[in-house]
Protein backbone atom coordinates (compact mmCIF):
# COMPACT_ATOMS: atom_id res chain seq x y z
CA UNK A 1 0.00 0.00 0.00
CA UNK A 2 0.96 3.45 -1.22
CA UNK A 3 0.80 6.54 1.41
CA UNK A 4 -0.34 8.44 -1.68
CA UNK A 5 -3.64 8.51 -1.14
CA UNK A 6 -6.32 8.42 -3.80
CA UNK A 7 -9.23 10.14 -3.00
CA UNK A 8 -9.34 13.17 -0.69
CA UNK A 9 -12.39 14.37 0.43
CA UNK A 10 -12.95 17.12 2.74
CA UNK A 11 -15.73 19.01 4.20
CA UNK A 12 -17.60 17.28 1.53
CA UNK A 13 -21.42 18.42 0.77
CA UNK A 14 -24.20 17.47 -1.49
CA UNK A 15 -27.60 19.74 -1.20
CA UNK A 16 -30.51 19.36 -3.44
CA UNK A 17 -31.83 23.05 -3.54
CA UNK A 18 -31.55 24.02 -0.26
CA UNK A 19 -32.09 20.88 1.83
CA UNK A 20 -28.84 19.10 2.35
CA UNK A 21 -28.33 15.35 2.09
CA UNK A 22 -24.92 14.81 2.46
CA UNK A 23 -23.65 16.97 5.64
CA UNK A 24 -19.71 17.96 6.01
CA UNK A 25 -17.82 14.75 5.10
CA UNK A 26 -13.97 13.90 5.47
CA UNK A 27 -12.22 11.06 4.15
CA UNK A 28 -9.06 9.89 2.29
CA UNK A 29 -8.80 5.92 0.71
CA UNK A 30 -5.82 4.79 -0.58
CA UNK A 31 -4.86 1.33 -2.27
CA UNK A 32 -7.07 -0.26 0.41
CA UNK A 33 -10.68 -1.92 0.65
CA UNK A 34 -12.67 0.46 2.12
CA UNK A 35 -16.76 0.19 2.73
CA UNK A 36 -19.15 2.59 3.42
CA UNK A 37 -22.25 1.63 4.86
CA UNK A 38 -25.79 2.66 6.30
CA UNK A 39 -29.52 2.47 5.26
CA UNK A 40 -31.20 3.07 2.25
CA UNK A 41 -31.30 7.00 2.22
CA UNK A 42 -28.20 7.59 3.98
CA UNK A 43 -26.40 9.12 1.34
CA UNK A 44 -23.68 6.27 0.76
CA UNK A 45 -24.52 6.20 -3.32
CA UNK A 46 -24.91 10.07 -3.58
CA UNK A 47 -21.22 10.38 -1.95
CA UNK A 48 -19.76 7.56 -3.97
CA UNK A 49 -21.36 9.10 -7.25
CA UNK A 50 -20.00 12.50 -5.91
CA UNK A 51 -16.29 10.73 -6.69
CA UNK A 52 -17.27 9.73 -10.37
CA UNK A 53 -18.58 13.43 -11.27
CA UNK A 54 -21.74 11.73 -11.71
CA UNK A 55 -24.58 13.52 -9.72
CA UNK A 56 -27.77 13.84 -11.17
CA UNK A 57 -28.40 17.26 -12.47
CA UNK A 58 -29.57 19.85 -9.70
CA UNK A 59 -27.75 18.09 -6.75
CA UNK A 60 -24.64 20.52 -5.87
CA UNK A 61 -21.03 19.38 -4.33
CA UNK A 62 -19.38 22.05 -2.17
CA UNK A 63 -16.14 21.08 -0.60
CA UNK A 64 -13.10 22.63 1.18
CA UNK A 65 -11.10 19.99 -1.10
CA UNK A 66 -12.00 17.27 -3.13
CA UNK A 67 -9.09 15.38 -4.76
CA UNK A 68 -9.45 12.29 -7.13
CA UNK A 69 -6.56 10.10 -8.55
CA UNK A 70 -4.28 13.11 -8.09
CA UNK A 71 -6.57 16.19 -9.82
CA UNK A 72 -8.88 18.71 -8.39
CA UNK A 73 -12.00 17.39 -8.59
CA UNK A 74 -13.76 20.87 -7.89
CA UNK A 75 -12.08 21.96 -11.47
CA UNK A 76 -12.67 19.32 -13.89
CA UNK A 77 -14.98 20.15 -16.48
CA UNK A 78 -17.36 17.16 -17.97
CA UNK A 79 -14.24 16.38 -20.73
CA UNK A 80 -11.94 16.21 -18.53
CA UNK A 81 -13.67 13.60 -16.15
CA UNK A 82 -14.81 11.79 -19.21
CA UNK A 83 -10.86 11.11 -19.41
CA UNK A 84 -10.63 10.11 -15.54
CA UNK A 85 -13.63 7.77 -15.49
CA UNK A 86 -12.76 4.68 -16.84
CA UNK A 87 -9.17 4.94 -17.21
CA UNK A 88 -8.11 6.15 -13.29
CA UNK A 89 -11.61 5.38 -11.97
CA UNK A 90 -14.50 3.06 -12.46
CA UNK A 91 -17.80 2.18 -11.24
CA UNK A 92 -19.84 -1.07 -10.82
CA UNK A 93 -23.76 -0.33 -10.33
CA UNK A 94 -26.23 -2.41 -8.47
CA UNK A 95 -28.61 -4.48 -10.87
CA UNK A 96 -26.72 -5.64 -14.50
CA UNK A 97 -30.22 -5.71 -15.83
CA UNK A 98 -30.46 -1.99 -15.69
CA UNK A 99 -26.92 -0.86 -16.36
CA UNK A 100 -26.11 -2.50 -19.04
CA UNK A 101 -26.98 -1.62 -22.93
CA UNK A 102 -29.52 -3.99 -24.02
CA UNK A 103 -29.25 -2.63 -27.59
CA UNK A 104 -25.04 -3.64 -27.83
CA UNK A 105 -23.38 -6.90 -27.10
CA UNK A 106 -21.35 -7.97 -24.34
CA UNK A 107 -18.06 -7.93 -26.52
CA UNK A 108 -19.18 -4.01 -27.71
CA UNK A 109 -19.72 -2.96 -24.05
CA UNK A 110 -16.74 -4.27 -22.37
CA UNK A 111 -14.53 -3.36 -25.20
CA UNK A 112 -15.53 -0.07 -25.38
CA UNK A 113 -13.37 1.52 -22.65
CA UNK A 114 -10.68 0.30 -24.45
CA UNK A 115 -11.33 2.53 -27.41
CA UNK A 116 -12.00 5.58 -25.63
CA UNK A 117 -8.75 5.34 -23.48
CA UNK A 118 -6.49 3.12 -25.23
CA UNK A 119 -5.11 3.27 -28.52
CA UNK A 120 -4.81 -0.59 -29.66
CA UNK A 121 -5.47 -2.46 -32.84
CA UNK A 122 -8.80 -4.02 -33.03
CA UNK A 123 -7.64 -7.50 -32.55
CA UNK A 124 -5.33 -6.25 -29.41
CA UNK A 125 -8.70 -4.83 -28.18
CA UNK A 126 -10.44 -8.31 -28.95
CA UNK A 127 -7.75 -10.22 -27.55
CA UNK A 128 -8.13 -7.92 -24.35
CA UNK A 129 -11.60 -8.27 -24.17
CA UNK A 130 -11.68 -12.08 -24.02
CA UNK A 131 -8.98 -11.96 -21.28
CA UNK A 132 -10.76 -9.88 -19.29
CA UNK A 133 -13.57 -11.81 -19.55
CA UNK A 134 -11.91 -15.31 -18.77
CA UNK A 135 -10.58 -13.19 -15.65
CA UNK A 136 -13.93 -12.32 -13.95
CA UNK A 137 -14.49 -16.15 -14.68
CA UNK A 138 -16.82 -16.05 -17.56
CA UNK A 139 -16.58 -19.43 -19.37
CA UNK A 140 -15.99 -19.56 -23.37
CA UNK A 141 -15.20 -15.37 -23.41
CA UNK A 142 -15.83 -15.40 -27.53
CA UNK A 143 -19.14 -16.73 -28.02
CA UNK A 144 -20.49 -14.51 -24.89
CA UNK A 145 -18.79 -11.25 -26.80
CA UNK A 146 -21.56 -12.01 -29.26
CA UNK A 147 -24.46 -12.38 -26.57
CA UNK A 148 -26.89 -9.74 -25.33
CA UNK A 149 -27.37 -9.00 -21.97
CA UNK A 150 -31.02 -10.60 -21.43
CA UNK A 151 -29.24 -13.65 -22.23
CA UNK A 152 -27.28 -13.68 -19.42
CA UNK A 153 -28.08 -14.40 -15.79
CA UNK A 154 -27.71 -11.81 -12.85
CA UNK A 155 -24.46 -13.05 -12.07
CA UNK A 156 -22.57 -12.96 -15.13
CA UNK A 157 -24.10 -9.43 -15.44
CA UNK A 158 -22.36 -8.39 -12.97
CA UNK A 159 -19.14 -10.02 -14.35
CA UNK A 160 -19.61 -8.74 -17.21
CA UNK A 161 -20.19 -5.36 -15.83
CA UNK A 162 -16.86 -5.73 -13.44
CA UNK A 163 -15.10 -6.73 -16.87
CA UNK A 164 -16.26 -3.17 -18.15
CA UNK A 165 -14.96 -1.63 -14.87
CA UNK A 166 -11.58 -3.49 -14.61
CA UNK A 167 -10.36 -3.57 -18.90
CA UNK A 168 -8.90 0.06 -19.10
CA UNK A 169 -6.72 -0.52 -15.69
CA UNK A 170 -8.13 1.97 -13.00
CA UNK A 171 -6.78 2.41 -9.88
CA UNK A 172 -9.67 2.63 -8.27
CA UNK A 173 -13.21 0.68 -7.97
CA UNK A 174 -16.37 2.12 -6.75
CA UNK A 175 -18.65 -1.14 -6.19
CA UNK A 176 -22.39 0.45 -5.45
CA UNK A 177 -24.08 -2.29 -4.00
CA UNK A 178 -22.24 -5.08 -6.76
CA UNK A 179 -24.32 -8.15 -5.24
CA UNK A 180 -27.86 -7.07 -3.52
CA UNK A 181 -29.61 -8.03 -6.67
CA UNK A 182 -28.20 -11.50 -6.81
CA UNK A 183 -28.98 -14.71 -4.52
CA UNK A 184 -27.51 -15.39 -1.36
CA UNK A 185 -25.02 -18.24 -3.44
CA UNK A 186 -23.46 -15.93 -5.99
CA UNK A 187 -22.93 -12.90 -3.38
CA UNK A 188 -19.68 -14.84 -1.95
CA UNK A 189 -18.69 -15.48 -5.43
CA UNK A 190 -18.85 -12.25 -6.73
CA UNK A 191 -17.96 -10.70 -3.53
CA UNK A 192 -14.38 -12.71 -3.85
CA UNK A 193 -14.06 -12.24 -7.37
CA UNK A 194 -14.01 -8.50 -6.82
CA UNK A 195 -11.55 -8.88 -4.06
CA UNK A 196 -8.85 -10.64 -5.78
CA UNK A 197 -8.92 -8.64 -8.62
CA UNK A 198 -8.68 -5.67 -6.84
CA UNK A 199 -6.07 -7.18 -4.97
CA UNK A 200 -4.05 -8.64 -8.05
CA UNK A 201 -3.87 -5.22 -9.45
CA UNK A 202 -3.11 -3.05 -6.06
CA UNK A 203 -6.15 -0.80 -6.94
CA UNK A 204 -8.62 0.73 -4.15
CA UNK A 205 -11.64 -0.39 -3.68
CA UNK A 206 -14.61 1.60 -2.12
CA UNK A 207 -17.58 -1.06 -1.83
CA UNK A 208 -21.22 0.41 -0.63
CA UNK A 209 -23.49 -2.61 1.12
CA UNK A 210 -25.43 -2.51 3.76
CA UNK A 211 -24.38 -6.32 4.77
CA UNK A 212 -21.74 -5.66 7.28
CA UNK A 213 -20.79 -9.76 7.84
CA UNK A 214 -19.95 -9.55 4.08
CA UNK A 215 -17.85 -6.11 4.92
CA UNK A 216 -16.04 -7.98 7.36
CA UNK A 217 -14.64 -10.68 5.21
CA UNK A 218 -13.96 -8.77 2.19
CA UNK A 219 -12.55 -5.52 3.45
CA UNK A 220 -10.03 -3.71 5.61
CA UNK A 221 -11.68 -0.25 6.82
CA UNK A 222 -15.57 0.63 7.45
CA UNK A 223 -17.05 4.20 7.00
CA UNK A 224 -21.20 4.41 8.31
CA UNK A 225 -23.16 6.81 7.34
CA UNK A 226 -26.93 7.78 8.80
CA UNK A 227 -29.04 10.86 7.19
CA UNK A 228 -26.02 12.43 5.72
CA UNK A 229 -23.38 11.61 8.30
CA UNK A 230 -20.54 9.84 8.71
CA UNK A 231 -21.22 8.46 11.95
CA UNK A 232 -18.66 5.81 12.52
CA UNK A 233 -15.35 5.08 11.09
CA UNK A 234 -13.05 1.23 12.01
CA UNK A 235 -11.41 -1.33 11.38
CA UNK A 236 -13.54 -4.29 9.90
CA UNK A 237 -11.87 -6.28 11.74
CA UNK A 238 -13.01 -4.12 14.92
CA UNK A 239 -16.94 -4.89 13.76
CA UNK A 240 -17.73 -7.26 16.14
CA UNK A 241 -16.65 -5.15 19.08
CA UNK A 242 -17.78 -2.07 17.52
CA UNK A 243 -18.71 1.06 20.58
CA UNK A 244 -20.95 3.06 18.54
CA UNK A 245 -24.92 2.07 19.13
CA UNK A 246 -26.24 2.18 15.51
CA UNK A 247 -22.91 0.41 13.88
CA UNK A 248 -23.72 -2.11 16.64
CA UNK A 249 -27.38 -2.72 15.99
CA UNK A 250 -26.13 -3.06 12.17
CA UNK A 251 -23.66 -5.82 13.10
CA UNK A 252 -26.45 -7.91 15.55
CA UNK A 253 -29.61 -7.50 13.21
CA UNK A 254 -28.71 -9.93 10.93
CA UNK A 255 -31.08 -13.34 11.05
CA UNK A 256 -29.82 -16.70 11.65
CA UNK A 257 -30.00 -19.78 13.28
CA UNK A 258 -29.20 -19.14 17.00
CA UNK A 259 -31.77 -16.15 16.77
CA UNK A 260 -34.59 -18.15 15.87
CA UNK A 261 -37.57 -17.64 18.07
CA UNK A 262 -35.58 -14.52 19.16
CA UNK A 263 -36.87 -10.90 18.59
CA UNK A 264 -33.82 -9.37 16.74
CA UNK A 265 -32.15 -6.21 17.42
CA UNK A 266 -33.74 -2.85 16.09
CA UNK A 267 -32.43 0.42 15.62
CA UNK A 268 -33.70 2.66 18.59
CA UNK A 269 -34.35 5.45 15.98
CA UNK A 270 -35.62 8.05 17.95
CA UNK A 271 -32.14 8.26 20.07
CA UNK A 272 -30.19 8.47 17.42
CA UNK A 273 -32.05 11.35 16.09
CA UNK A 274 -31.70 13.06 19.62
CA UNK A 275 -28.00 11.98 19.66
CA UNK A 276 -27.12 14.04 16.17
CA UNK A 277 -28.87 17.16 17.41
CA UNK A 278 -26.38 17.45 20.11
CA UNK A 279 -23.67 17.05 17.86
CA UNK B 1 -53.61 -26.35 7.16
CA UNK B 2 -51.83 -27.05 3.56
CA UNK B 3 -51.53 -30.35 2.10
CA UNK B 4 -50.01 -30.66 -1.64
CA UNK B 5 -49.56 -34.13 -3.04
CA UNK B 6 -47.62 -34.86 -5.91
CA UNK B 7 -48.07 -30.99 -7.03
CA UNK B 8 -46.54 -29.77 -10.63
CA UNK B 9 -46.61 -26.10 -11.94
CA UNK B 10 -46.46 -25.10 -15.38
CA UNK B 11 -46.12 -22.15 -16.95
CA UNK B 12 -47.35 -21.18 -20.50
CA UNK B 13 -44.50 -20.31 -22.47
CA UNK B 14 -46.07 -19.20 -26.22
CA UNK B 15 -48.68 -22.03 -27.27
CA UNK B 16 -46.58 -24.48 -24.53
CA UNK B 17 -46.61 -25.40 -21.04
CA UNK B 18 -43.13 -25.93 -19.54
CA UNK B 19 -43.29 -27.67 -16.34
CA UNK B 20 -41.33 -25.80 -13.72
CA UNK B 21 -41.99 -27.56 -10.71
CA UNK B 22 -42.05 -31.47 -10.86
CA UNK B 23 -43.97 -34.00 -7.87
CA UNK B 24 -43.86 -31.97 -5.14
CA UNK B 25 -45.95 -33.29 -1.55
CA UNK B 26 -45.54 -31.10 1.73
CA UNK B 27 -47.59 -30.62 4.96
CA UNK B 28 -48.15 -27.85 6.99
CA UNK B 29 -49.22 -27.38 10.37
CA UNK B 30 -51.70 -24.66 11.82
CA UNK B 31 -49.58 -22.03 13.66
CA UNK B 32 -46.49 -22.86 11.87
CA UNK B 33 -44.25 -21.28 9.75
CA UNK B 34 -42.66 -23.13 6.64
CA UNK B 35 -39.64 -22.41 4.93
CA UNK B 36 -39.25 -22.71 1.05
CA UNK B 37 -35.58 -22.03 0.46
CA UNK B 38 -33.18 -22.22 -2.81
CA UNK B 39 -31.88 -20.53 -5.41
CA UNK B 40 -33.12 -18.43 -8.08
CA UNK B 41 -35.37 -19.93 -10.40
CA UNK B 42 -35.48 -23.49 -8.19
CA UNK B 43 -39.36 -23.28 -8.45
CA UNK B 44 -40.35 -21.86 -4.82
CA UNK B 45 -41.68 -18.18 -6.14
CA UNK B 46 -43.64 -20.70 -8.36
CA UNK B 47 -45.18 -22.86 -5.90
CA UNK B 48 -46.30 -19.90 -3.62
CA UNK B 49 -48.35 -18.37 -7.03
CA UNK B 50 -50.34 -21.61 -7.30
CA UNK B 51 -50.62 -21.82 -3.44
CA UNK B 52 -51.68 -18.13 -3.99
CA UNK B 53 -54.38 -18.68 -6.26
CA UNK B 54 -52.23 -16.54 -9.20
CA UNK B 55 -51.48 -19.34 -11.52
CA UNK B 56 -54.01 -21.92 -12.25
CA UNK B 57 -51.98 -24.35 -14.49
CA UNK B 58 -51.08 -26.83 -11.92
CA UNK B 59 -51.44 -30.56 -11.36
CA UNK B 60 -51.99 -32.82 -8.11
CA UNK B 61 -53.75 -32.10 -5.46
CA UNK B 62 -53.79 -29.16 -2.72
CA UNK B 63 -55.87 -28.71 0.18
CA UNK B 64 -55.84 -24.87 1.48
CA UNK B 65 -56.94 -24.32 5.21
CA UNK B 66 -60.03 -26.50 4.81
CA UNK B 67 -60.77 -26.11 1.02
CA UNK B 68 -60.21 -28.19 -2.03
CA UNK B 69 -58.70 -26.30 -4.84
CA UNK B 70 -59.23 -27.04 -8.06
CA UNK B 71 -56.66 -26.95 -11.05
CA UNK B 72 -57.71 -24.51 -13.45
CA UNK B 73 -59.91 -22.42 -11.60
CA UNK B 74 -59.66 -19.54 -9.53
CA UNK B 75 -59.99 -19.07 -5.51
CA UNK B 76 -62.85 -17.75 -4.96
CA UNK B 77 -65.34 -16.95 -1.44
CA UNK B 78 -63.87 -18.24 1.50
CA UNK B 79 -60.70 -19.78 -0.11
CA UNK B 80 -59.88 -16.44 -1.71
CA UNK B 81 -60.22 -15.17 1.77
CA UNK B 82 -58.52 -17.15 3.75
CA UNK B 83 -55.45 -17.45 1.66
CA UNK B 84 -53.53 -13.74 1.14
CA UNK B 85 -50.37 -13.12 0.21
CA UNK B 86 -47.23 -10.34 0.71
CA UNK B 87 -44.94 -9.57 -2.60
CA UNK B 88 -41.36 -9.50 -2.90
CA UNK B 89 -41.30 -5.84 -3.76
CA UNK B 90 -43.46 -3.39 -2.03
CA UNK B 91 -42.35 -0.64 -4.36
CA UNK B 92 -44.96 -2.31 -6.80
CA UNK B 93 -47.10 -4.29 -4.45
CA UNK B 94 -49.41 -0.93 -3.96
CA UNK B 95 -51.25 0.90 -6.59
CA UNK B 96 -48.62 4.17 -7.38
CA UNK B 97 -52.04 6.15 -8.05
CA UNK B 98 -54.44 5.78 -4.79
CA UNK B 99 -54.13 6.82 -1.55
CA UNK B 100 -53.44 3.59 0.44
CA UNK B 101 -57.06 3.48 2.10
CA UNK B 102 -58.00 3.23 -1.27
CA UNK B 103 -56.01 0.36 -1.37
CA UNK B 104 -56.34 -1.36 1.66
CA UNK B 105 -60.61 -0.29 1.20
CA UNK B 106 -60.96 -2.36 -2.28
CA UNK B 107 -61.27 -5.78 -0.69
CA UNK B 108 -63.56 -4.90 2.47
CA UNK B 109 -65.90 -3.21 -0.01
CA UNK B 110 -65.83 -6.41 -2.06
CA UNK B 111 -66.97 -8.00 0.72
CA UNK B 112 -69.33 -5.54 1.87
CA UNK B 113 -67.84 -5.27 5.46
CA UNK B 114 -68.73 -2.41 7.81
CA UNK B 115 -66.45 0.01 9.25
CA UNK B 116 -64.41 0.14 6.63
CA UNK B 117 -62.07 2.76 8.14
CA UNK B 118 -61.86 1.99 11.63
CA UNK B 119 -60.50 -1.76 10.41
CA UNK B 120 -58.29 0.27 8.39
CA UNK B 121 -56.93 2.55 11.17
CA UNK B 122 -56.89 -0.53 13.37
CA UNK B 123 -55.01 -2.87 10.77
CA UNK B 124 -52.32 0.00 10.10
CA UNK B 125 -51.85 0.35 14.34
CA UNK B 126 -52.05 -3.31 14.68
CA UNK B 127 -48.24 -3.37 12.77
CA UNK B 128 -46.90 -0.01 14.24
CA UNK B 129 -48.00 2.45 12.00
CA UNK B 130 -49.98 6.02 12.80
CA UNK B 131 -53.28 5.31 11.28
CA UNK B 132 -52.98 8.95 9.49
CA UNK B 133 -50.44 7.21 7.22
CA UNK B 134 -53.72 6.19 5.11
CA UNK B 135 -54.05 9.04 3.87
CA UNK B 136 -50.51 9.09 1.68
CA UNK B 137 -49.00 7.87 -1.61
CA UNK B 138 -47.30 4.91 -1.88
CA UNK B 139 -43.89 6.72 -3.09
CA UNK B 140 -44.45 9.28 0.28
CA UNK B 141 -43.70 6.07 2.46
CA UNK B 142 -40.17 4.18 3.46
CA UNK B 143 -39.56 0.83 2.05
CA UNK B 144 -40.18 -0.58 5.13
CA UNK B 145 -43.36 0.88 6.18
CA UNK B 146 -44.68 -0.02 2.30
CA UNK B 147 -43.97 -3.29 3.44
CA UNK B 148 -45.85 -3.00 6.51
CA UNK B 149 -48.40 -1.35 4.54
CA UNK B 150 -48.70 -4.85 2.04
CA UNK B 151 -48.98 -7.00 5.38
CA UNK B 152 -51.52 -5.02 6.90
CA UNK B 153 -53.66 -5.20 3.49
CA UNK B 154 -53.22 -8.97 3.22
CA UNK B 155 -54.29 -9.16 7.27
CA UNK B 156 -57.51 -6.91 7.17
CA UNK B 157 -59.44 -10.08 5.40
CA UNK B 158 -58.32 -12.12 8.14
CA UNK B 159 -56.46 -14.98 6.67
CA UNK B 160 -55.56 -18.14 8.25
CA UNK B 161 -52.67 -19.00 5.74
CA UNK B 162 -50.32 -16.24 5.02
CA UNK B 163 -47.68 -16.51 1.84
CA UNK B 164 -44.62 -14.33 1.97
CA UNK B 165 -42.40 -13.77 -1.40
CA UNK B 166 -38.96 -12.83 -0.56
CA UNK B 167 -40.65 -10.59 1.77
CA UNK B 168 -37.70 -8.36 3.22
CA UNK B 169 -35.25 -9.30 0.36
CA UNK B 170 -35.74 -5.42 -1.57
CA UNK B 171 -35.20 -4.10 2.21
CA UNK B 172 -32.00 -2.87 4.35
CA UNK B 173 -30.91 -5.57 6.81
CA UNK B 174 -31.58 -3.08 9.96
CA UNK B 175 -35.16 -2.39 8.22
CA UNK B 176 -35.67 -6.37 7.43
CA UNK B 177 -34.99 -6.60 11.13
CA UNK B 178 -37.85 -4.93 12.07
CA UNK B 179 -40.39 -6.67 9.12
CA UNK B 180 -39.68 -10.19 10.71
CA UNK B 181 -40.07 -9.09 14.09
CA UNK B 182 -43.45 -7.50 13.34
CA UNK B 183 -44.37 -11.37 11.17
CA UNK B 184 -42.75 -13.28 14.49
CA UNK B 185 -45.58 -11.40 16.95
CA UNK B 186 -48.35 -12.00 14.60
CA UNK B 187 -47.64 -15.76 14.37
CA UNK B 188 -48.02 -15.59 17.93
CA UNK B 189 -50.78 -12.73 18.71
CA UNK B 190 -53.04 -14.13 15.77
CA UNK B 191 -52.30 -17.81 15.59
CA UNK B 192 -51.42 -17.08 11.54
CA UNK B 193 -49.88 -19.87 9.22
CA UNK B 194 -47.07 -18.38 7.28
CA UNK B 195 -45.52 -19.90 4.24
CA UNK B 196 -42.42 -18.14 3.52
CA UNK B 197 -40.19 -17.98 0.49
CA UNK B 198 -36.65 -17.18 0.84
CA UNK B 199 -33.16 -17.20 -1.35
CA UNK B 200 -31.43 -16.49 2.28
CA UNK B 201 -31.22 -19.16 4.41
CA UNK B 202 -30.33 -17.50 7.22
CA UNK B 203 -33.53 -15.67 7.22
CA UNK B 204 -35.39 -19.24 6.77
CA UNK B 205 -33.28 -20.60 9.72
CA UNK B 206 -34.07 -17.58 11.88
CA UNK B 207 -38.19 -17.68 11.09
CA UNK B 208 -39.22 -20.91 9.76
CA UNK B 209 -40.12 -24.13 12.32
CA UNK B 210 -39.57 -26.07 9.01
CA UNK B 211 -38.34 -25.81 6.00
CA UNK B 212 -37.70 -27.30 2.77
CA UNK B 213 -34.94 -27.10 0.26
CA UNK B 214 -35.84 -26.82 -3.19
CA UNK B 215 -33.63 -26.96 -6.32
CA UNK B 216 -34.64 -27.63 -10.24
CA UNK B 217 -38.35 -27.79 -9.08
CA UNK B 218 -38.31 -30.14 -6.96
CA UNK B 219 -37.99 -30.49 -2.70
CA UNK B 220 -34.11 -32.15 -2.31
CA UNK B 221 -33.94 -31.83 1.42
CA UNK B 222 -35.29 -30.41 4.76
CA UNK B 223 -33.92 -27.85 7.55
CA UNK B 224 -34.99 -27.72 11.23
CA UNK B 225 -35.41 -25.34 13.79
CA UNK B 226 -32.04 -26.35 15.87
Amino acid sequence: MTAEPLIIAENLTIHSGTTPLVKPISFTLGRERVALVGESGSGKSLTARSLMGLLAPGLHLQARQLQVAGRDALALNEKRWGQLRGSELAMVMQDPKYALNPTRTIGWQVEEPLKLHHRLSRAERREKVAEMLAAVGLPQPTQLMTRYPHQLSGGMGQRVMLAIALIADPQFLIADEPTSALDHAMRDQVLALIRRLVEERNMGLLLISHDLQQISEHCERVMVMYKGQLLDSLPAAELPRATHPYTRTLWACRPSKATHGQPLPVLDRVALEKELEHD
Amino acid sequence: MIELQNLSVAHRQGYDLRTVVHDVSLTVNAGECFGLVGPSGCGKSSLLWVMAGLNPHWAGTMQLAGHQAQPGKAFTGDLRRDVQMVFQDPYASLHPRHRLRRTLAEPLKLLKQDNINDRISAGLRHVGLDPALADRYPHQLSGGQRQRVAIVRALLLQPRVLLLDEPTSALDMSVQAEILNLLNQLKQQDGLTMVLVSHDPDVIDHMCDRAVQMAEGRIVGTRHAA
